[in-house]
């Protein structure tokens, strides 16, 4: 039942239980649903961040662009192989494969930290070459969105270091994968979006 | 499916072995909101001794030497941000969000209990924080709770180094706070409620909770990415906001950034933050009013969809507050039409309140009184809200005392009625007694009263074109000294109403210790949070077996039932037979 | 039952409120009388919704107060009434809109004959510029700004060397001619306001915004910023003077362009050292003052402000109030400078003196002037060096007993209550927050330290 035919229901009129807009829904654990409201709280973050790039370009005339360093697109590929790894530690884990799950959680998070790296070289490449944070806002723009992406990347190794933890000591980590496995392909699609808008200014 | 299987999961509690985890490191949702709570009292007080000493140098200007220009306007900045972010959204959010979810949605606790906790305690350092800028060189920001760049980070404004980084960062610290509370509220609702508790029976209190929360997550964004912006060009030397300019005689070193870009992401926030304060008053008052007018809430379904409307209006209106702000000003034919639409649900908000009364069977007990309080301030808020949400008159009365008086009015005295009826209607539940019945109408009395004296006078002073924000006026031709004398009322009428706010304070404490016997239901209320086996709730609130919901949150005066009230837990066959044969009664309103 | 009386006393008694109350708009002096009329059609159309809401809001409490022997209706909706409700709310809602978009319509089209001039905003000061001949404003940008400079002119536009250059806060304007005005900021954001106007517009730097009307009403009427501006922005006023077609161009024309303010002599030391002559049978022959004669020291102070304070005596902004004793000595001995030229000369000799700290002679609580003096760094400086940028002078080594007599003149209108001296009457505001002598003579103790 949608959902605004659920809002359309009196509930005065049916007493009694279950009760008057009740049947459907998706299931899903608590800390699914909490995790998907902070993937629209991040995906607010980082679209106010567009916009205020875009506008900051609009408002005034002294935008001199920045040149992207080409390992930004060996870090995206590599951000791209970490969900892959992290999509098979998912697969693996549902097929209860232990050694799998550990697996593929290592390369998901020697991944990760790699393309941390990537993003840090990019960054040292941008400064050798002279641009410095403070000298026009496209440089400002880039040292900023790029590190709050990253920031939010070590947040979620924060949790995948829980998990490998759990995992050596031979807990139940199901939940924990899969909450992984889609942050992890937020900050990706979040990442592309970026990356898309510095590429096209 | 759906709800019925989330009820019956296993929740986890955390129960509580020693003092510390029960009171201080608690997880538990009722101890939390009372943290929550007490934290923004304290903070309010700050503030409301910040707007005394506004009001005694306007009153008598330059009569007091400790209340210079700097020290004015860190006053006026620091209790505009206090009472906007530090108490209200804190309160009504991290306090009666905390307390009234679980409860009244019959939940064991919130979804994340140890990420609530640390809500509050994130909430706690942001208010050290604030409140260190008090004690730094320079002290806080002076520069209007707007901190409108360039003047906030420049020389000239107060606490244009140590005062503003300060406030960016416990900005920060806030915006995590809430956004850890606010993944548990909107979790909760959608997951969390009991056996037949579906959304649209939901009391309009979580109603208003919910969507404020839901919006506050979506805009509170915004403040976190101007905030990181301008700490970027405050440390930095970044120019996103900071356009070239000269400071204190010397070219400062920015280029092209822009102001309006500042002001845009911030009203995008602070624009809805009014919303995020007035959503809950909405939903806690209807249901006040509805308990003590022994009726159900006249037209729930309108009210439940304006609260989405006004939800999702209030993120495309932001830029009435930028009318004359030097933003293209074609901007203003939009956003004036957008603002004035925004009217309309929220009038039809006000009609069904009061047509929650007629007929009603009105209990006229302290809640009530302050609930029939804010009516009255809300609808005069919002209707001076009209005059400035209309681009051509904005253009007139805005920078003057009509917008103070305006949104004092509506987002400050209105919610803080509301926040008043709330405590005095919870109370028991919270504590198990009644506060003093007499003290709380003096409170009301003194309270409700004095305000309006307060405020009324000054939208004529912004008639007659008084600006905003100034320490004194000196002989300005057009100012009469009429206006002075009114401002010297004013202030009385401030100092009388801050004062009686120690009196409530003290029925608090007295009553906590002294107060009457308050049973597990003393206003016969039908929500699922005075049906609890224990007042005040134990940890995990419902003993061995979660509640089941027959009904929606208002059958107050159902023809047939024995009592005028029927708890949303009793089942039909428990009340009398033909109890809801009553969808035809829509025309009792000739 | 109380509350419902209560409540209707408060709507009567904000209806009396309303007609008894002597405030309400400044009689008006511009073309937006139409704001005015939306604001009244607002003010009856929401002025009615408020009587009739509460005025049910009391009947409902008088009629349906507790009984216990009655029972409320039970009524969840009647959705005829609230249709109806929505409808003529959002009827009402639109008649306000209406009037108001037509007038903001009008707002934002400048008439094509509308004559610009410029208002620059800076902490906390209003200057004006005029196009010259050409009706053409020259650019401008902040980073040309400096004290031989303040508008930022752009030196190779030939548009700018005949812009009228007004360095002062006070404006004039033809009556009945519409203008635009456009902002500029050279620092923070400010809001040009004039209330007799009813418009009012943000001044952003960085950007130039814009707002137009047509004076209707002659009179001289207060400037008044309406965006917070810094610790002074109680005191950034300014005056505009609405007079006839042929003051106007009579005041215009004595104002200096952009070219003449650069081709202004330098002063000729050698000259102004004659001239000093009947100046330093008090101010001494090294400039270093007399408090005896009560003449303050005058080496190290700069230029802009000793040629404009000699200005204002010769004007007869300074030296003519009646309780100005020592002003009016001081009044005669500056009209002797006839002209432009010979300031210029006198003044450059001053700046050749040895600059040496001038004696304390004032005590006082240094920290708590210490305190007192966070206000005035503002404007005058941490060291209190003077800042030229906010026609602040130097402080710090100058006469203290000077100092503390001019604060006691500004604080009781001696100096600075003159029609004519913006800058002076700024100071005035500021001089008020010094509550009595004893805080004068702390801060002055404290400036001695610096």
């Amino acid at each position: 039942m949608s959902l605004i035919r659920k809002l359309r229901s009196k509930p005065w009129e049916t007493p009694g239980f279950p009760g008057p807009d009740t049947d459907g829904g998706v299931l899903l654990p608590d800390k699914k649903v909490g995790l998907w409201v902070f993937i629209v709280v991040m995906a607010s973050v980082f679209g106010l961040f567009t916009v205020a790039y875009n506008m900051r370009i609009e408002l005034a005339t002294d935008w001199i662009a920045i040149p992207k360093p080409p390992v930004l697109w060996l870090n995206t590929a590599i951000l791209v192989l970490a969900s892959v790894a992290f999509e098979r530690a998912k697969a693996a884990v549902h097929k209860k494969l232990t050694g799998d799950v550990k697996l593929w959680l290592v390369v998901g998070g020697a991944f990760t930290i790699g393309f941390l790296l990537g993003q840090y070289i990019a960054w040292q490449q941008l400064l050798a070459s002279g641009y410095a944070l403070s000298d026009n806002p496209a440089n400002a723009f880039f040292y900023l969105i790029t590190g709050m992406h990253g920031l939010h990347l070590i947040g979620g190794l924060w949790v995948w270091s829980r998990t490998m933890l759990r995992v050596w000591q031979g807990f139940e980590v199901t939940l924990s994968v899969e909450l992984c496995t889609t942050y992890w392909h937020a900050l990706l699609l979040i990442w592309i979006v970026l990356f898309g808008l510095l590429l096209s200014t | 499916m759906a709800y019925v299987a989330i009820a019956d999961r296993q929740q986890e509690l955390h129960d509580p072995q020693s003092f510390l985890t029960k009171y201080v490191w608690s997880q538990d949702h009722k101890v939390i909101a009372i943290q929550y709570a007490l934290t923004a009292f304290a903070v309010g007080i700050v503030a409301v001794i910040l707007s005394n000493m506004m009001r005694l140098q306007l009153a008598w200007p330059n009569e007091f030497a400790f209340i210079d220009p700097q020290t004015y306007y860190q006053s006026i900045t620091m209790h505009g941000m206090i009472m906007v972010i530090y108490l209200l959204t804190a309160l009504f959010l991290g306090g009666f969000g905390n307390y009234l979810i679980p409860l009244m949605c019959g939940a064991r606790d919130m979804v994340f209990p140890f990420m609530n906790m640390l809500s509050y305690w994130v909430y706690l350092l942001s208010v050290v924080i604030l409140m260190s800028s008090f004690l730094v060189p320079g002290g806080p920001t002076g520069a209007g709770w707007t901190l409108y760049p360039p003047q906030a980070l420049l020389e000239g404004t107060p606490g244009s180094n140590w005062g503003i980084i300060l406030m960016l960062v416990s900005l920060v610290f806030f915006i995590v706070a809430f956004t850890m509370g606010g993944l548990n509220y909107v979790t909760t609702v959608l997951q969390a409620r009991c056996r037949g508790m579906t959304l649209m029976r939901l009391p309009l209190s979580v109603w208003g909770i919910f969507m404020a929360t839901v919006i506050g997550l979506l805009v509170f964004p915004a403040l976190l990415v101007s905030g990181i912006m301008m700490t970027f060009d405050k440390l930095f030397a970044t120019s996103f906001f900071m356009p070239a300019l000269i400071s204190m005689g010397e070219s400062a070193d920015y280029s092209g950034g822009s102001p309006i870009l500042f002001q845009h992401l911030f009203w995008f926030f602070g624009h809805p933050e009014v919303y995020i304060v007035a959503l809950p008053a909405f939903g806690v008052v209807s249901d006040i009013i509805s308990t003590h007018s022994r009726k159900n809430i006249f037209g729930y379904r309108m009210m439940v969809w304006a609260i989405v409307l006004i939800g999702g209006l209030s993120l495309i209106v932001w830029a009435h507050h930028m009318y004359v702000s030097g933003m293209n000003p074609y901007f203003g034919f939009f956003f004036a039409t957008t603002t004035l639409l925004i009217a309309v649900p929220t009038a039809i908000k006000v009609y069904n309140w009061v047509l929650t009364l007629w007929r009603g069977n009105i209990r006229l007990n302290v809640p009530m009184l302050f609930a029939i309080g804010f009516i009255f301030t809300f609808t005069h808020g919002g209707l001076t809200g009209l005059f400035l949400g209309n681009v051509a008159t904005d253009a007139t009365l805005t920078d003057t005392y009509f917008v103070v008086a305006h949104f004092h009015m509506v987002m400050g005295v209105a919610p803080l009625l509301v926040v008043m009826a709330s405590i005095y209607h919870w109370y028991p539940k919270v504590t198990g007694r009644m506060l003093n019945e007499k003290l709380g109408k003096l409170h009301f009395w003194v309270t409700f009263l004095g305000t309006y004296s307060i405020y009324l006078p000054m939208h004529y002073l912004g008639f007659l074109g008084i600006p905003r924000r100034y320490y004194a006026y000196g002989e300005t031709d057009f100012i009469p000294n009429s206006a002075v004398d009114v401002n010297i009322s004013i202030t009385i009428a401030t100092l009388i109403v801050s004062t009686i706010q120690l009196v409530f304070l003290f029925n608090l404490a007295y009553s906590y210790f002294r107060g009457k016997k308050a049973g597990p239901n003393p206003w016969e209320a039908t929500t699922l949070e005075w049906q609890t086996p224990d007042t005040p709730p134990q940890h995990g609130n419902w003993g061995p077996e979660l509640p089941t919901v027959y009904r929606w949150a208002f059958d107050y005066s159902v023809p047939g039932a024995v009592n005028d009230y029927i708890p949303q837990n009793q089942p039909s066959d428990e009340t009398t037979g033909d109890a809801h044969e009553t969808s035809d009664t829509g025309g009792g309103h000739q | 039952m109380l509350i419902a009386i209560v409540l209707i006393l408060l709507v009567i008694g904000s209806v009396i409120f309303h007609f008894v109350s002597p405030w309400w708009f400044t009689p008006i002096a511009s073309n937006w009388g139409s704001i005015d009329t939306t604001i009244n059609i607002t003010f009856w159309v929401t002025g009615t919704v408020f009587i009739l809401v509460n005025l049910f809001l009391a009947l409902c409490i008088i009629r349906f107060r507790y009984s216990k022997d009655r029972r409320a209706d039970y009524n969840p909706e009647n959705k005829k009434l609230e249709l109806w409700l929505t409808l003529i709310t959002a009827a009402g809602v639109a008649a306000l809109l209406a009037p108001g978009l037509i007038v903001w319509a009008d707002f934002v089209e400048v008439p094509e004959d509308s004559a610009n001039f410029e208002v620059v905003g800076s902490q906390w000061q209003w200057r004006f510029r005029f196009p010259g001949e050409d009706g053409i404003l020259g650019l401008t940008d902040a980073k040309y700004i400096s004290i031989d400079n303040p508008f930022g002119m752009h030196g190779d536009d030939p548009n700018g060397q005949d812009d009228i250059l007004i360095r002062n806060n006070t404006v004039h304007l033809p009556i009945g001619e519409p203008v635009n005005a456009l902002l500029r900021s050279t620092d923070v954001l400010h809001n040009f306001a004039v209330p007799q106007f009813r418009a009012k517009m943000d001044i952003v730097p960085g950007l130039v915004s814009y707002m137009w009307f047509e004076p209707t009403r002659k009179g001289t009427f207060e400037i008044l910023c309406e965006e917070l501006c810094g610790v002074a922005h109680y005191s950034m006023r300014g005056k505009v003077t609405i007079e006839e077609r042929s003051d106007f161009d009579a005041w215009l024309a004595s104002q200096p362009t952009y070219a003449d303010t650069l081709t202004m002599p330098a002063g000729d030391v050698a000259t102004g050292l004659n001239q000093y002559a009947a100046c330093a049978a008090c101010h001494g022959t090294n400039g270093e003052g007399n408090q005896q004669l009560n003449a303050p020291k005058l080496a190290g102070m700069e230029t802009w402000y000793l040629t404009q304070q000699l200005n204002h005596y010769k004007a007869g902004i300074r030296g003519t109030h009646e309780d100005d004793i020592l002003g009016q000595q001081m009044r005669p001995l500056a009209m002797t400078l006839f002209d432009d030229a010979s300031v210029a000369n006198v003044v450059a000799y001053i700046q050749t003196l040895p600059d040496n700290p001038a004696p304390t002679t004032i005590q006082g609580d240094i920290r708590r002037g210490a305190q007192i003096y966070t206000t005035c760094a503002s404007c005058h400086g941490k060291n209190g060096q003077g800042i030229w940028s906010i026609n602040a002078p130097r402080q710090a080594g100058m006469s203290d007993w000077y100092l503390a007599n001019q604060l006691r003149n500004f604080k009781s209108r001696i100096r600075g209550g003159h029609p004519d001296d913006g800058f002076g009457w700024q100071m005035s505001l500021m001089a008020d927050i010094l509550n009595n002598d004893k805080a004068i003579n702390d801060v002055v103790a404290y400036i001695n330290t610096l």
